[in-house]
C-alpha cells in the first residue's frame, strides 16, 4: 500500500518533475518507509542487515529513558521550586510540553538545513542528525530560548559537519559543538543560577515563578564554595537542577546498556572515561587541595553534571572518538582526567565535559596516528629484516 | 608436525542451500566460452581468428606483455566467435566443441629430475600457469619473477563454498603430483583445515603445512600468508588454487591440459544443490539446466556470494570460480520500517536485530539488497572486527579513496587482495563497496610503480 502511493507520486519528484527540488527530502522519506531494494552490482552479493539507518535509530531509542527522565525533571523542579503538591503524570506532561518546542526545533532547523545540502550536492539525506537532534536540546538548560537553541543548531550542523562533508567526516560532535557554541555566545543563558528551572506555566500546567528565582546545580554550588545541598541518592536518581537529558544517572546507565549490548558504542571508551575520571577525581581528594570541589568525592564527580551523559552518549560517538582499539582508552581515559581537572582547577567553568571532550575529539586523530604508526614501523622493521 | 594458527576474527555464515556431497556428471555442452577479463591484470592477444580449429590445450589468446602466459582452450572444436564490447574489449572467445574431444599432448616429465625451466615451460605451454596469481596486486603471475614462496590453500569457509576435500576425492594423487612440481620452483606452504589433517590430501613431501582453525575468511590464502610469511614492498609471492593443483597435476601425469573442474552448485534457489563435473568455461545455462525456476527474481553468481560476480544464463563459468550459486534477487521484496521492524528472517551480525537469538546453526536465505544507503566510514573498528590479519583495514581503505599511495604502502596494500575485504564488506554498515575500491587501489598503485 505504501509502495502503491510512493510510486504515484514518484514521478513529480524525478528530474524534471514539478516537485524535483524536494528529490531528497522524497527519498529520505521513501527509504525511512522501505527499505530500500536496490542490489548490489559488483562485490558481495549479499549484505548485512544493519546500516546506519538503524544504528541511529538504536542510538535514539538508547536517549529516550534519559529524555523522559528529563521532562519529570522539568515538571518536578517547577512545581517544587513554587512549593505546589502535584503528581507524576501532571509534571512529566508539563515536562513534555516544555520539551517539545526545543526539540521541534532542533529537527526542523537541523534537518532543513541537511535537507538543503542533500538536495544540492545530489546525495542522500544523511540521517546522523537524528541523533544529533535531540542530543542538543538534551545538553542545553531548560531556560534556554528557542531561537537560541536554533541558531546552535544551525551553526553546528553547517560548520561543525556539512563543510567537513557530513556525517562521518566531522572532526568534532556536533552536539558538543553546539552547546559549546551557546556556552560562550550566550553564557548568562547557559550557566549561573537562574536558567535551570522552567518557569512559565504551558496550557494550565505548571506555575509562573519570579524572574529573579535561581537555583544552583550541584556543582556550582561545589565550584563557589557552597555546601552542596542534593543527597547522593537524589544525584543517582536524578532530581537535581541541571541541563535536560544529563541528571539521571539510572535513566543513562539504561541508554548505555542498550549501546553497549548493540555495541554501537564501544565499551572500551566509556569505561575508560569512567576510569579516568575516577582516577583523577581521587588525586584531588587526596592531594589536600583546600577547594570544596577538589574534596568532592571521586564518585561524587562521577554522578554530577554531564559526565555520565557525556561518558555515554558523546564520548563514544565513533565519528569523533579514537577509531583504533587501544586508541580507545586513551581517548576515553583522557576525556575523564580532563573533564574533572577542569571542574576543580578552573573557577571559570563549573563543568568540564563539555570542553574535555571537545578536545579529546581534536586529538582522537593523534592517539590514532600513534597506534597506527605502530603498526606501520612493524611492517618496516620486518621489511628490512628479510 | 603442521604449525597450528588460531585465527579468531572473522565470521562464519549460514546460508540455505549448501551443496550436497553428491557428484552428478555433466552433459558436453555445445559451446564453451573463455573469458580474458578472468585473468586480471592480463592484456590479451588473440592468436587464433574466428573459424580456426584449436585442440583442447591450443592457446587463444597470451599475454601482450611477455607472451609467455598462454590462456588455452578448454576443448577442442572451431572458434565460433570472438565477442567484443565496449571499445573493443574482448569478452568471450566461443569455441564450439567437436563431437569427439581431442588433447593437444605434452611432453611428460618426470618431477625426480626436471629442472625448475623444465616445469616452468611446461605450465606455460600448457596454459597452467595463467591460473598463477600473485601478490602484491592479485593479477596473474609473471613467469620471470622469482617468488618467495608458493602459498596454496585448500580449503575456503566462504559461505556456500565448495569444499575441496569432497572435491578432490579421487584426485588426490593428481594433487600430491601437482604440490610437487610447484616445490620445484619455490618454497611451497599448505594451508588446511582441522577437518583435512587425516584426509588423503595429505601427506606432501617436500611443502610446509600449516593448519588454520577459525571462521571464514581463514582460507583465504592471503590471511594465510599474512601469519605464516607476509609479503613485504619489493617481494612477489604466487598464490595457486588446489584445483589448479590438481590441474597441473594433470598435466605432468597424462601430459595433456584438462580444464576440468568440480564445481558446487548450490543456494537456496538452486532445486538440487549438489556437485558437478564440468569445464571451465561451459555455460551456466547448462550448469543450471533444469536448477532453476525460470520467471523468479534471480541472482545467479559465477563463484559464491560474498566474492563471486554476478553473471546471468548467458555466461559462462569463469576460470577461478569454483562455485555457481543461485540466491534471490530481492528487488521484488518491499519490507515496510526496516531500521525499526524485528525483520527476524534477516541475518545481522549487529545485535540490533535478532540473529544472536538463533544461535549459528540456523541456516538465513539472503537476498542480494544491499540494505541501506552508502554513507561515510562511520562506526570504528566494524572492518577490523572480520578482517584477521596485522593490518589497519580501515586505515587502509582510507588511504585508497584518497590515494595516498605512500600511505597504502606502509599501511600493507601489498599484502591483501579484494577477497579479503569480502567479510569486512558483508557487515559493513556504511555499504562501502569495499572489494571495488582495493581493486582499484591495486589496480592503480601496480600502474604506478610499472
Amino acid at each position: 500500500m505504501i509502495k502503491k502511493f510512493l510510486d504515484k507520486v514518484r514521478p513529480n519528484f524525478e528530474e524534471g518533475g514539478k516537485l524535483k527540488s524536494f528529490r531528497s527530502v522524497f527519498e529520505g522519506i521513501e527509504t525511512f518507509l522501505l527499505v530500500p531494494n536496490a542490489t548490489s552490482k559488483i562485490g558481495v552479493s549479499i549484505h548485512d542487515a544493519i546500516d546506519s539507518k538503524r544504528i541511529m535509530s538504536f542510538v535514539v531509542i538508547a536517549l529516550l529513558p534519559a529524555l523522559f527522565f528529563g521532562m519529570y525533571n522539568i515538571g518536578y523542579w517547577n512545581y517544587q521550586s513554587a512549593g505546589v503538591a502535584a503528581g507524576f503524570w501532571e509534571m512529566f506532561i508539563y515536562g513534555f510540553l516544555v520539551m517539545l518546542p526545543k526539540i521541534v526545533v532542533s529537527y526542523v532547523v537541523g534537518l532543513g538545513i541537511e535537507f538543503i545540502v542533500a538536495q544540492w550536492k545530489h546525495e542522500e539525506i544523511q540521517e546522523g542528525y537524528l541523533v544529533t537532534g535531540l542530543l542538543i536540546p538534551m545538553v542545553v538548560p531548560v531556560g534556554c530560548p528557542l531561537w537560541m537553541l536554533a541558531i546552535a543548531v544551525a551553526f553546528s550542523v553547517i560548520l561543525a559537519k556539512e563543510i567537513y562533508g557530513g556525517t562521518g567526516m566531522n572532526i568534532f560532535n556536533p552536539a558538543l559543538v553546539a552547546r559549546a557554541f551557546l556556552f560562550f555566545a550566550y553564557p548568562s543563558k547557559m550557566s549561573g543560577d537562574a536558567v535551570w528551572v522552567s518557569k512559565d506555566p504551558i496550557f494550565g500546567l505548571g506555575n509562573t515563578l519570579p524572574d529573579g528565582f535561581t537555583m544552583a546545580t550541584p556543582l556550582s554550588q561545589s565550584g563557589s564554595g557552597v555546601e552542596v545541598t542534593t543527597s547522593f541518592s537524589d544525584m543517582v536518581t536524578g532530581l537535581m537542577p541541571g541541563s535536560i537529558g544529563e541528571t539521571s544517572v539510572i535513566a543513562i546507565a539504561i541508554g548505555a546498556v542498550i549501546l553497549l549490548w548493540t555495541k554501537i558504542a564501544s565499551w572500551r571508551t566509556m569505561l575508560s572515561v569512567f576510569v579516568g575520571g575516577a582516577v583523577v577525581g581521587f588525586l584531588f581528594n587526596v592531594s589536600g587541595l583546600d577547594s570544596d570541589i577538589a574534596q568532592l568525592p571521586w564518585y561524587e564527580h562521577l554522578v554530577l553534571g554531564g559526565f555520565c551523559f557525556g561518558a555515554v552518549f558523546m564520548a563514544t560517538d565513533p565519528v569523533t572518538s579514537a577509531r583504533t582499539k587501544n586508541g580507545k582508552y586513551v581517548y576515553g581515559f583522557l576525556i575523564g582526567a580532563l573533564a574533572i581537572t577542569i571542574r576543580v582547577l578552573n573557577p571559570g567553568y563549573p563543568e568540564g565535559m563539555m570542553l574535555a571532550i571537545l578536545f579529546m575529539n581534536m586529538f582522537a586523530p593523534l592517539i590514532d596516528y600513534c597506534f597506527v604508526q605502530r603498526n606501520i614501523s612493524k611492517r618496516a622493521r620486518r621489511a628490512k629484516l628479510q | 608436525m603442521e604449525r597450528l594458527y588460531k585465527i579468531r576474527k572473522g565470521l562464519d555464515l549460514n546460508l540455505k542451500g549448501e551443496a550436497e556431497l553428491k557428484l552428478r556428471p555433466l552433459e558436453v555442452a555445445e559451446e564453451y566460452a573463455i573469458s580474458p577479463a578472468d585473468f586480471h591484470g592480463v592484456v590479451p592477444r588473440l592468436v587464433v581468428k574466428e573459424g580456426d580449429h584449436v585442440l583442447a590445450g591450443d592457446p587463444l589468446f597470451v599475454d601482450k606483455a611477455t607472451e609467455r602466459v598462454k590462456f588455452v582452450s578448454p576443448v577442442s572444436g572451431i572458434v565460433t566467435q570472438i565477442e567484443r564490447g565496449e571499445r573493443r574489449k574482448l569478452l568471450y572467445i566461443h569455441v564450439k566443441a567437436d563431437k569427439a574431444q581431442s588433447y593437444k599432448e605434452f611432453e611428460k616429465i618426470s618431477l625426480d629430475k626436471a629442472t625448475a625451466e623444465e616445469v616452468l615451460a611446461l605450465l606455460l605451454d600448457a596454459g597452467l600457469f595463467a591460473f598463477v596469481r600473485q601478490r602484491p596486486y592479485d593479477v596473474i603471475a609473471t613467469p620471470t619473477d622469482m617468488p618467495k614462496a608458493i602459498f596454496v590453500s585448500a580449503f575456503s569457509k566462504m559461505p556456500l563454498a565448495a569444499d575441496f576435500s569432497f572435491v578432490a576425492t579421487g584426485w588426490e594423487e593428481y594433487f600430491k603430483t601437482g604440490m610437487k612440481a610447484l616445490t620445484k620452483l619455490a618454497n611451497v606452504h599448505l594451508g588446511i583445515c582441522p577437518e583435512q589433517i587425516n584426509t588423503p590430501l595429505l601427506p606432501v613431501n617436500g611443502v610446509e603445512v600449516s593448519v588454520f582453525v577459525g571462521p571464514n575468511p581463514s582460507g583465504n590464502v592471503g590471511v594465510q600468508i599474512n601469519h605464516v610469511n607476509p609479503v613485504n614492498k619489493g617481494e612477489v609471492v604466487w598464490t595457486v588454487g588446489p584445483n589448479v593443483v590438481v590441474m597441473i597435476g594433470r598435466l605432468v601425469a597424462e601430459g595433456k591440459t584438462d580444464l576440468t573442474r568440480r564445481i558446487a552448485v548450490a543456494g537456496s534457489r538452486v532445486n538440487q544443490p549438489e556437485y558437478v563435473e564440468t569445464k571451465i568455461g561451459t555455460p551456466l545455462s547448462v550448469i543450471l539446466k533444469g536448477q532453476i525456476d525460470a520467471d523468479a527474481h534471480l541472482r545467479i553468481i559465477n563463484g559464491n556470494p560474498l566474492v563471486g560476480q554476478k553473471a546471468s544464463e548467458k555466461d559462462y563459468l569463469g576460470a577461478f570460480s569454483k562455485e555457481v550459486c543461485v540466491i534471490p534477487e530481492g528487488d521484488d521484496v518491499h519490507e515496510v520500517f526496516g531500521w525499526i521492524a524485528l525483520r527476524l528472517n534477516d541475518y545481522s551480525t549487529s545485535r540490533s536485530y535478532f540473529s544472536w537469538l538463533f544461535g549459528k546453526s540456523k541456516q538465513y536465505d539472503l537476498d542480494c539488497r544491499i540494505k541501506g544507503g552508502q554513507r561515510h566510514m562511520i562506526m570504528s573498528g566494524e572492518y577490523e572486527r572480520v578482517f584477521p590479519m596485522d593490518i589497519y583495514a580501515s586505515y587502509l581503505v582510507k588511504a585508497i579513496i584518497t590515494g595516498d599511495i605512500d600511505k597504502q604502502e606502509e599501511l600493507g596494500i601489498y599484502e591483501v587482495a579484494p577477497e579479503d575485504f569480502a567479510v569486512a564488506e558483508f557487515i559493513d554498515s556504511s555499504k562501502l563497496e569495499l572489494q571495488r575500491i582495493v581493486r582499484e587501489g591495486l589496480d592503480l598503485l601496480r600502474k604506478e610503480n610499472a
